[in-house]
């Protein structure tokens, strides 16, 4: 066991993938800066001086504090505190929290619905395939984020504010991931197509393998590498989707803010100058969706094997 | 041709006819226009025989084609809240979102242009790196935020003196900023000029000009980098071509070769996919018009939203959903056009 795991760790070092990460500045600091993102958000609970979610903790004599640096700020709420009195920090802690927790959803929603339906339209063809890709057509014409506003208002004028309020989480994930799906059942279709021409396929018809035995374990492992391309690309799509529907009012509720909802709570009160509620979530939100999309750039170029191959 | 036209009208009406099915079906499954018409001390029977009288008994089927038919003749119901038939609601509030989406395509093409071609030309110089650089972190910026940062630094809250003070405009400008509050942030000025029908154009007037800027510059913001990196690939593309180095060996002028022959072929797909993209915007202007409190149509189906208005959601599915589909169709009809080798089926992948 232990020797498995050491000649896989010394397979990864020596990969071309570890390899072109060593040399890409660009891709480490993405990368770093991701990884202290995820880590903070997970670790909120303990890393995070007051916990948002608790009224008791929250005094409203506290609220539109500034920043450490600015006159009137208290060395209690190193990052100020919102219009509830809530501190930011922590706010942004478990705001952080929620969005990556909505985007890596909605991406595993996505992937599941984009590969299931980009399998089928590939492999199978004909009718399956009209349907399938006539319907990613028009739904991506429409834009995913109109999508995702119009199911959201749906939803949200059929559950009610304070029902919608309680579920939302996993309304946002369910409204962006079948929004989203027909980016991945396009990219998986494109390369199922290129795929099922190629001759360990035949082979496995010949041996009399069935369909889905083919589709799934045969076809589906060799478009594994453009899948995760554009996943990573959509987590950070799903995450501005998510702050996106949040700031219109149809995402996460104040009480339980995402970056989003804590952009929208403080743009209320931009006009009295309390600024930091508003911009500082806000460039928490650009660093993150900026890393992960620069991430996402660098694992195309090493994954394009057109680029590494030749 | 002709197949491909036929194909791709009925395929515009296949998609406008899913659309009406989805309206229809938020329509009935979230408004009860008895609640709205009815007050609680009317009985059962008598809420019954209004029932009937409405058609709500009927079947499925039957209420869809009445919901259709009302539609095509342009009646969608009235709106709850304004009293009023909702197309009615609509078209009044369609020229700001229309002036919007105008201004901020106005900035997309004199910008995008002359930066995706620069970037394509000199690849390696350290401006075209620059803005290639400014537009991926472009893209990562949402364009509510865009909208948020312009308020901030251009409307309200500037109290440092940016420009030398020592010049005219750098004191006008300081002055403009400081003290006469910057650019408008809110709504279109009181100064419209009236055009004609509900058209209540801004375009025409100093105040209406400013209020339409920061609304257009962050609608822009988020398709600019799009477009610029689309002209550059596309440039590129075409630079590396056979009649470019044939122009090039014939020792025709760069600028010859760049603005005239290269640019030309360009700019084909560019306007294909422009076409959908500011289809695509009519999303986007949900968000700008909401920070801006832009009076248009994105505002209007948002506060829709918040006060439950059924027939105007439902209204403003079918407007946008006509809008987006007519855009499409025309795209792929133009593009078919200029270019006949376009497959007949019209499938893109």
């Amino acid at each position: 066991m232990t020797t498995a795991t050491v000649s896989r760790w010394d397979r990864f070092r020596e990969s071309f993938f570890w390899y072109s990460f060593k040399r890409d500045k660009v891709a480490i600091v993405s990368f770093a800066v991701l990884l202290l993102m995820v880590l903070a958000a997970v670790f909120a609970p303990l890393l995070a001086p007051a916990d948002p979610y608790d009224l008791a903790q929250i005094n409203i004599m506290n609220s539109e504090l500034p920043p450490v640096g600015m006159s009137g700020a208290d060395p209690a709420f190193p990052l100020g505190t919102d219009a509830q009195g809530r501190d930011l920090l922590s706010t942004i802690l478990y705001g952080t929290r929620v969005s990556l927790m909505i985007g890596f959803g909605a991406v595993i929603l996505q992937a599941f619905l984009g590969i299931l339906f980009g399998l089928l339209a590939g492999y199978l063809g004909g009718k399956v395939d009209a349907i399938l890709m006539r319907i990613a057509d028009v739904q991506l014409s429409f834009s995913t984020l109109m999508v995702a506003i119009i199911v959201g208002a749906v939803f949200k004028a059929s559950f009610g504010n304070l029902m919608f309020g309680e579920i939302a989480i996993y309304m946002l994930i369910f409204i962006i991931g079948v929004a989203e799906w027909p980016q991945i059942a396009r990219t998986v279709r494109a390369s199922v197509l290129a795929e099922k021409k190629k001759e360990y396929v035949d082979a496995a018809k010949v041996m009399g393998f069935g369909t889905r035995r083919i589709m799934f374990r045969h076809i589906l492992p060799n478009t594994l590498s453009p899948i995760f391309v554009i996943a990573t690309v959509q987590i950070a799509n799903a995450i501005i989707s998510e702050a996106a529907l949040s700031f219109l009012g149809l995402g996460m509720p104040e009480t339980q803010p995402s970056l989003g909802s804590l952009i929208k709570s403080g743009f209320d009160y931009i006009q009295s100058g309390s600024w930091w509620i508003t911009l500082i979530p806000g460039l928490v939100l650009v660093v993150l969706v900026l890393v992960i999309n620069l991430l996402g750039d660098w694992l195309r170029d090493v994954m394009n094997p057109r680029l590494y191959k030749g | 041709m002709l197949a491909f036209l036929v194909q791709r009208i009925s395929q515009a009406f296949l998609v406008m006819f899913v659309i009406s099915v989805i309206a229809f079906a938020i329509q009935d499954g979230l408004g009860d226009p008895l609640q709205e018409m009815v007050g609680m001390s009317v009985s059962e029977e008598e809420r019954e025989a209004i029932r009937e009288e409405l058609g709500l008994n009927d079947p499925m089927v039957v209420q869809y084609l009445r919901f259709a038919g009302n539609a095509l003749q342009g009646d969608l119901g009235n709106s709850y809240f304004y009293s009023k038939p909702t197309l009615e609601v609509i078209a009044e509030h369609l020229p700001a979102t229309l002036e919007l989406v105008i201004g901020a395509s106005l900035i997309i093409v004199f910008l995008s242009v002359p930066i995706g071609v620069y970037a394509a030309i000199r690849p390696q110089a350290w401006l075209s790196k620059f803005f290639m650089g400014v537009s991926t972190v472009g893209i990562s910026i949402p364009v509510f935020l865009t909208a948020i940062v312009l308020i901030q630094l251009f409307s309200i809250g500037v109290t440092v003196n940016w420009f030398p003070s020592d010049t005219g405009w750098g004191q006008w400008l300081n002055d403009f900023f400081t003290t006469e509050g910057g650019l408008p942030s809110y709504g279109r000025g009181d100064e419209l000029t009236h055009l004609f029908g509900t058209w209540e154009s801004g375009f025409f007037t100093g105040t209406g000009l400013m209020h339409l800027v920061l609304p257009s510059v962050s609608l822009a913001s988020i398709m600019l980098p799009l477009f610029i990196r689309l002209i550059r690939a596309e440039m590129m593309e075409v630079l590396q071509s056979d009649y470019i180095r044939y122009a090039r060996a014939k020792g025709l002028s760069a600028g010859r070769i760049n603005f005239l022959h290269a640019l030309k072929n360009t700019m084909l797909p560019v306007i294909t996919v422009g076409g959908v993209q500011i289809g695509i915007m009519v999303a986007y202007t949900i968000l700008t018009e909401t920070v801006f409190q832009w009076p248009g149509v994105g505002l209007m189906f948002l506060e829709a939203i918040t006060r439950s208005d059924i027939p105007l959601i439902v209204a403003y599915l079918m407007v946008v959903g006509l809008i987006f589909v007519v855009t499409n169709t025309l795209v792929d009809l133009i593009y078919g056009l200029v270019n006949p080798t376009v497959k007949l089926t019209g499938k893109k992948a």
